[in-house]
């Protein structure tokens, strides 16, 4: 089946700095695909590429299989949400959420018609009259995303849509918008530096850094199974070991990851479970999170270990600086790492 | 999107999309087309017409045919810098300048002071366009009004008189080199003239400027115990003085180029600007008038680089 | 809150209402004066009031040539500068390349340079390309700074104008031509107004460099220039000066008003 969006050695540069470096990624019809990674890493660079606001200075770039590097935004079935919404402030909701269609010609009543079922799919049916200066923030992200979806087009692209709104909101819209990716069956492809978001979210996610993408994998695969220690920290935090480490305690030459809450803290001195491995330390500090612990633990070597654990059942006294403790984790759950890209 | 469908669909038709799409690939020829209409009128008028005026200040007249000489030389130069008349002129007009900025800035600044800290926000935007309306109105409206308010019998001298200050006025005007027959043909008429002028570019800068220092510290000078006149000296004025330097460009420049008052209002003495008007008319001696003309470019120039240190740029 | 700390005496009151007051005097004393009946000296307080010279005024066939020229050179500088200047806004408002630096220095000049720099310079230039002076060459030096005016104006908006709004409509299907008429210019339209309004009485009220240019042709202000040297129709100046007072103050608030509408808008 033909890819939806193909990138072939896609490279831009802005000056001496390569925002997208040599990225070669494919996108499957009808899958939600997040790019995840941070700021100036090229994932919204790569999102104005697909859409046509930026030319690639080498590679191509294919839509549904045809070669639209040189095809500008409004030929392209391409429809982008702007991270500042981009309403256009002199005109009204409605008037908003029809251009697309007024710009290519379709007729008034057939406008009409669609708008209004458009805004009542995005459940802002009584704001057609209203301006996007009269809208609250999730309002208005409402009215981006009805302008872009009336365009029926094949990819949905997301620029950081939910940056501007407060927690709740988010992430009643997380839920919205997977149900209307599904429903409509059209392809997303979502930009965030927010980790959980992506994880949440998305069939498959695409981790930048630094221009290149360094893991494409689906959620649970990214987080159980992290390439390198920057995807291994940057999804989900993770307490990454350097070689020498992992090479003491686990005979491993390569840096590995543990992710906190698959350690645990045990007074010190307290024999080893078989499969799990042990290591000795001081509590450096800890902070309490309603449902969880999250402690700090020294190494005799320096290193800093986070351990997340279920705060039911720790005291303060087994938790305070400079008592000394091990940490332990199943041998299993230790992740071999690739070294970072240069 | 297939050809096909592209072209069902355009909007405005086929030649727009075509055309749009043709600059979307080259962007910098649409910038090069966007920009050519401008830049060649600007280019061939102004910066050419100021390029010609330098040359021609190195072209000299003949004095038997009075004739423009298209032959570089320096001598228009060396005229009007060995020239003893020439160089009052200079000295003249610069002189007038330094004391009107210096007038300027001490008049503004009380007022712009005023508005800055203790009008209320509504009276704010009232004095706001207070100071913005003589601005606006027509600069010869204004040299005429002062010429009929600065006249033997107009309203300055029935003013004055019905003060009895008439002897103070006659003192003034028998004060030699300022004074004059009458105030609208004396250096004094021609001072009070271009202070109210430029007063109001004046005011500006040094309004915005003061508009820039947080009320919070004013405040925490007092509490630490300066009284009000040193909390001016030590932290209004320093904050201030960019604006006035700002100001003070403006009103420099303004009254060094300035040729239309010195005619209207003023002294028999010539003026930098009367300069320039007299020589390219009458006489026809372009160059000299280039040459002059160039004077206070110069001026302006070390004049700007000067203040610059004082941070008017941050301030404009 | 006004506390104590920033109530102004009644000697800073005082001060600062004398300070509009000289601001504004000279124009109201213009106004005065057009109605006095005296007609020989410029004496004060004026003997009676009168209108009839306004009614002389407008009988005068010099004075409406010289308006209807200052009308048309307005006009002409004006529609030129509205083109020119916005092509330039255009063009520079979010571009890169080498030698953009000078080019905005280079528009500042006409405004930076006192007005007999740029007389003198396109008189030099005229005389020595033998060009005869007339109207013309008027809107020629007209045109040059009015362009900057609405240069500055016009790029003032754009530069607030957040770019996602062309690439949404570029998104959505419109090209570079639809994105224009139906974004861009809205947005702009009162840039490109105020920017007008103010080219216009620049234009109708120039004299400084007017002067060099206009060779014998006579704008309304020139005429008030000439009357200021041959004081025969005194109180017809005075006429004249209300009017150019009314047709350059006017534009130049709506202007104002303008743009800080929008500025509260966006």
């Amino acid at each position: 089946m033909t890819a939806a969006i193909e990138f072939r050695n896609v490279t831009r540069s802005f000056g001496s700095v390569r925002a997208v470096d040599d990225v070669s990624v494919e996108v499957a019809a009808g899958e939600f695909f997040s790019m995840l990674g941070p700021s100036g890493s090229g994932k919204t660079t790569c999102l104005r590429l697909i859409a046509g606001f930026e030319l690639p200075d080498s590679g191509h770039i294919l839509l549904d299989g045809i070669d639209v590097s040189d095809v500008p935004p409004y030929d392209r079935n391409v429809n982008t949400v702007f991270q500042d919404y981009a309403l256009f402030p002199h005109m009204s909701v409605a008037q908003n959420v029809e251009y697309g269609l007024r710009v290519r010609g379709v007729a008034a009543d057939e406008r009409r018609r669609r708008t209004d079922e458009m805004l009542a799919l995005v459940k802002l049916g009584e704001f057609g009259e209203r301006r996007p200066q009269q809208l609250s923030g999730g309002q208005r992200q409402r009215v981006a995303l009805a302008r872009a979806l009336i365009n029926r087009p094949k990819v949905l692209l997301l620029d950081e849509p939910l940056g501007a709104l407060d927690l709740k909101l988010r992430e009643a819209m997380q839920i919205e918008l997977k149900a209307l990716q599904r429903e409509l069956g059209i392809t997303f492809v979502f930009v965030t530096h927010d980790q959980g978001e992506a994880l949440s979210m998305s069939d498959r996610v695409a981790v930048f850094d630094r221009g290149r993408i360094v893991q494409i994998d689906s959620p649970r695969g990214l987080y159980g199974r992290p390439r390198n220690p920057f995807v291994a920290q940057f999804v989900g935090g993770a307490n990454v070991l350097t070689s020498e480490l992992a090479s003491t305690t686990l005979g491993v030459a390569r840096p590995v990851a543990i992710r906190p809450e698959q350690m645990r803290i045990l007074a010190a001195g307290t024999a080893t479970e078989p499969g799990w491995v042990a290591c000795a330390g001081t509590i450096a500090d800890s902070q309490y999170h309603g449902a969880t612990l999250r402690v700090q633990v020294r190494t005799p070597a320096g290193e800093l270990l986070t351990v997340a654990q279920a705060e039911a059942g720790a005291t303060d006294a087994a938790t305070r600086a400079g008592t000394a403790v091990q940490v332990t984790w199943p041998r299993e759950s230790v992740v071999e790492l690739e070294a970072d890209h240069a | 999107m297939n050809a096909a469908a592209r072209g069902a669909a355009g909007g405005t038709g086929g030649w727009s999309r075509a055309l749009s799409s043709f600059f979307y690939r080259r962007p910098n020829s649409y910038i090069l087309l966007l920009l050519i209409p401008p830049l060649l009128w600007f280019g061939t008028v102004y910066l050419g017409s100021l390029f010609s005026l330098l040359l021609q200040s190195f072209y000299a007249i003949n004095d038997f045919t009075a004739e423009i000489v298209r032959e570089p030389t320096l001598a228009t130069y060396k005229q009007l810098v060995t020239r003893p008349a020439h160089i009052d002129i200079v000295v003249r007009t610069t002189l007038m300048a330094i004391t009107v900025t210096v007038a300027c800035a001490i008049i503004a600044f009380p007022l712009a002071y005023y508005m800055a800290r203790y009008a209320t926000a509504r009276m704010k935007t009232y004095l706001y366009v207070a100071v913005l309306l003589p601005m606006w109105t027509s600069y010869l409206v204004k040299v005429y009004a002062w010429r009929l308010i600065l006249a033997k019998q107009g309203i300055l001298t029935w003013f004055l008189d019905s003060l009895g200050l008439t002897p103070a006025l006659d003192a003034a005007l028998n004060t030699p080199v300022i004074g004059g027959p009458t105030l609208s043909s004396s250096y004094i008429g021609m001072f009070i003239v271009f202070v109210y002028m430029w007063l109001p570019y004046m005011i500006l800068p040094i309004h915005a400027a003061l508009e820039r220092v947080p009320r919070s510290l004013l405040q925490a000078s007092a509490d630490l115990g300066a009284r009000p006149g040193q909390t001016f000296r030590n932290v209004v004025l320093p904050l201030a003085f960019p604006g006035v330097a700002a100001g003070s460009v403006f009103t420099f420049s303004l009254t060094l180029g300035d040729y239309i008052i010195p005619g209207v209002v003023g002294a028999p003495g010539y003026f930098i600007g009367m300069m320039v008007f007299q020589q390219q008319g009458t006489a026809g001696n372009i160059p000299l008038a280039a040459a002059f003309s160039v004077v206070p470019i110069v001026l302006i120039a070390i004049y700007l680089s000067i203040v610059k240190r004082f941070g008017a740029f941050d301030a404009l | 809150m006004r506390s104590s700390f920033d109530k102004a005496t009644v000697l800073h009151r005082l001060a600062a209402a004398g300070g509009i007051f000289f601001m504004h005097f000279p124009v109201l004393i213009i106004i005065l004066y057009a109605f006095t009946t005296e007609d020989r000296t410029y004496q004060f307080p004026p003997p009676a009031l009168t209108t009839h010279w306004f009614t002389d005024a407008f009988a005068r066939d010099d004075i409406w040539a010289a308006l209807r020229l200052s009308f048309s050179v307005a006009t002409c500088a004006t529609l030129a500068a509205l083109l020119l200047g916005s092509l330039a806004a255009l063009g520079l408002a979010r571009s890169r390349f080498w030698g953009k630096e000078a080019i905005t220095l280079a528009l500042v000049l006409p405004i930076a340079l006192p007005g007999i720099v740029t007389g003198i310079s396109l008189l030099a230039a005229l005389k020595l390309a033998n060009v005869e002076l007339g109207f013309w060459t008027i809107v020629l030096g007209h045109a040059t700074f009015c362009l900057v005016i609405v240069y500055n104006n016009v790029i003032a908006r754009l530069r607030r104008l957040p770019p996602s709004l062309t690439e949404a409509s570029m998104d959505l299907g419109a090209d570079g031509l639809q994105t224009l008429r139906y974004v861009l210019l809205p947005q702009l339209g009162s840039a490109l107004l105020a920017g007008g309004m103010l080219a216009f009485a620049l234009s109708f009220d120039e004299i400084i460099v007017t002067l060099f240019t206009a060779g014998h042709e006579k704008t309304l202000p020139i005429w008030i220039y000439d009357q200021l040297f041959r004081p025969r129709d005194r109180p017809l100046t005075n006429v004249v000066a209300v009017l150019v007072i009314l047709i350059t103050m006017l534009p130049i608030i709506a202007a104002y008003r303008l743009t800080r509408s929008t500025d509260e808008r966006s």
